[in-house]
């Protein structure tokens, strides 16, 4: 291969000779451009070069430009004149006109603002969407044969019965844990008796609900998204909708009432579970008999404990279902989209879950339950 | 004109009149489903081949295979006269464009970081300057607008979807390019807008192409050869007039079929 080049005429004067090999290959992939000469040209000879292509010819080209020939004046080969006329034209009508680009501080303000935007129209899309959920229910409570009820039980096999040895073991687990941790900060005080009252405080008022929702958010607020993600992509929602059918009495309505079943079903689970990995760590490790560990979890174990926990989880049942529901109403065609609006339905409803949960905790402290 | 080009062009070493493809006794099977059976396929250099055939003959299938992506139980498969194999990869793939049939961008990538894809992986000492040219020429090359580079596949509509493959597809001047049905679901002005973007880039490059498609207007408006695929091989390959006259059932209801005739007046008619 002969490098490609550009010189001077020595035979006519203001003629440029364009000779060698002009391909990406010959150029060193493009490492080595040939430069043009000092001087005056009025024509360009290229019937010289033996190999081109279309990079070739664009340099070429492009030289031609900066040393002020006219397309014109530009002699080819016959065998490479389709391939310049086709190189030309398209270079003809490639005006760059690219929008000029944000700076660095700009662009971190740019997207702090539009994040700022979609935190805000996300919560008011959230509520609204609550709004039209809650019409849907109560129309369905007016007329209630008109519920899914085959959708509705799928869903509770699907959300909450599937779901329970994944709670029922992560709960054992934590329970378990938690005593641990307990034991080994009570036993400075000789008072790892006290064990058993953190395991219930905790499991019955905060960890049952809050380990179930966490749960539920990660596996079925995607599950949510993804289905009716896929939907919404393949337009059944826009065809449920030329069919008069509403969507979400058909899709929210039955996930949102399986999940408003379920969450007070696994959270019960949840916290009986919790309780027994209490009670297996303290009769094995720790010298807290069975029987000691009943009896002290009656003495203290007060309904209100119950209520305060269970009475959180169709709130978080609610959270869940239609964060789920509305980031996969929210899809827009392609496949990288449902991804991304699965990952935000995860992200918002463990957020919700946990915030509304904290606040939950401060209120019942100001009452005195 | 076309013969020329490519004498000029293209040495490496091999025989100019050798086929670009050159398939042998190639067999495809999924479990009992026999796809290929015993195929035997020549493509030519210089020539744009369009290979038709119901669906499920398994036309993708044997881009597929050609492409390495499959790997076949039985034949063989010779690109650019050399078997492929594990140690041709990387030169096969330099010589080759593919458009698949949405045109399978990058998605989290712009158009013209798609198209820049080719040159970094091929040719990663590039600068970048020339790089962002090429790709630039490749995008107006491929009859889209310069300000679509900076867009991502999802803002553009299907067509230009696949004029951004396509140019991605160019980008390196392949020798061999393999397009996967490039006009399903463009409407007739896009795909006949399409067809001679084709038809120009072809020629001006001196490219053979390999053309699965569906489209009896492609076929008759820049096919050089027309193959068909039945009965698990190429039931009959050459220039489209002596095709039409297989007797073959399927051959028969394709192209003498209402759409085929439509076809066919149509290009008579933009010849006269």
């Amino acid at each position: 291969m002969t490098r490609p080049y550009l010189t001077d005429d020595p035979d006519s004067d203001g003629c440029l000779l364009a000779r060698g090999d002009w391909r990406l290959e010959a150029m060193d992939n493009g490492r080595q451009v040939p430069a043009l000469p000092e001087g005056n040209f009025s024509r360009v000879d290229a019937t010289g070069i033996e190999k081109l292509d279309s990079a070739g010819a664009l340099l070429l080209l492009d030289c031609l430009r900066s040393a002020g020939v006219g397309r014109n004046e530009l002699e080819v080969d016959p065998t490479h004149q389709a391939l310049v006329d086709t190189v030309a034209r398209a270079m003809e009508s490639d005006e760059p006109d690219h929008a000029p680009g944000l700076g660095g501080l700009t662009m971190v303000l740019d997207h702090i603002g539009s994040a700022t935007r979609t935190m805000v129209s996300n919560l008011l899309q959230l509520i609204g969407f609550l709004g039209q959920t809650l019409v849907a229910l109560a129309t369905t409570l007016v007329r209630p044969g008109r519920l899914r009820l085959t959708s509705v039980v799928h869903h509770m096999e699907q959300t909450g019965f599937n779901a329970l040895p994944l709670v029922a073991l992560l709960s054992f687990l934590v329970g378990a844990v938690i005593a641990f941790l307990g034991a080994t900060v009570l036993r400075a005080f000789g008072a790892e008796v006290f064990v058993v009252d953190l395991t219930t405080y905790a499991f019955l008022r905060e960890f049952g609900v809050l380990l179930t929702a966490i749960l539920l958010a990660g596996r079925t607020a995607s599950a949510f998204t993804a289905q009716i993600g896929t939907m919404k992509s393949r337009e059944e929602i826009d065809a449920m909708r030329t069919l008069g059918l509403d969507p979400v009495e058909l899709l929210v309505l039955p996930r949102l009432i399986a999940l408003l079943i379920m969450l007070p079903v696994l959270t019960v689970v949840a916290m009986i579970a919790g309780l027994a990995g209490g009670l297996v760590v303290s009769v094995t490790a720790l010298d807290i008999g069975a029987e000691m560990y009943f009896n002290r979890m009656y003495e203290m174990m007060e309904l209100q404990h119950y209520l305060v926990g269970l009475i959180k989880a169709p709130i978080f049942a609610f959270v869940i279902a239609l964060v789920g529901c509305l980031e996969g109403l929210k899809v827009e065609g392609t496949a990288q989209s449902v991804g991304e609006r699965t990952t935000s339905a995860v992200v918002q409803s463990i957020t919700l879950v946990i915030i509304i949960d904290a606040m939950a905790a401060v209120f019942f402290m100001e009452i005195g339950w | 004109m076309n013969e020329q080009t490519q004498d000029a062009n293209r040495e490496d070493g091999n025989d100019a009149s050798a086929p670009v493809i050159r398939i042998r006794g190639l067999a495809n099977r999924f479990g009992s489903l026999v796809v290929h059976e015993n195929l035997d396929l020549d493509v030519h250099r210089g020539e744009i081949l369009g290979l038709v055939g119901g669906s499920g003959t398994g036309k993708s299938v044997l881009m597929r295979t050609i492409l390495g992506l499959r790997q076949a139980q039985a034949g063989t498969i010779e690109l650019f006269g050399q078997a492929t194999g594990a140690g041709h990869r990387q030169q096969l793939e330099r010589r080759t464009g593919v458009l698949f049939q949405d045109g399978a961008l990058f998605s989290s990538l712009t158009v013209r970081e798609n198209v820049e894809v080719p040159f970094k992986t091929h040719m990663p000492g590039m600068g970048g300057k020339l790089r962002g040219q090429l790709a630039d020429l490749k995008i107006s090359m491929a009859g889209l607008p310069s300000h679509a580079g900076d867009k991502l596949p999802s803002e553009l509509s299907g067509g230009m979807r696949k004029r951004a493959g396509l140019a991605r597809a160019l980008a390196i001047d392949p020798e061999l390019l393999f397009l996967d049905e490039p006009t399903a679901g463009l409407d007739p002005i896009g795909a006949a807008a399409f067809d001679e973007l084709l038809q120009t880039l072809s020629r001006a490059l001196g490219l053979t192409v390999f053309l699965i498609t569906h489209d009896l207007d492609t076929l008759y408006a820049i096919c050089d050869r027309v193959g068909v695929l039945a009965e698990s091989r190429v039931l009959t390959i050459g220039p489209l007039p002596e095709v039409e006259q297989h007797e073959h059932e399927w051959v028969q209801q394709y192209f003498h079929g209402p759409r085929a005739r439509a076809a066919q007046a149509g290009q008579q008619r933009s010849q006269d």
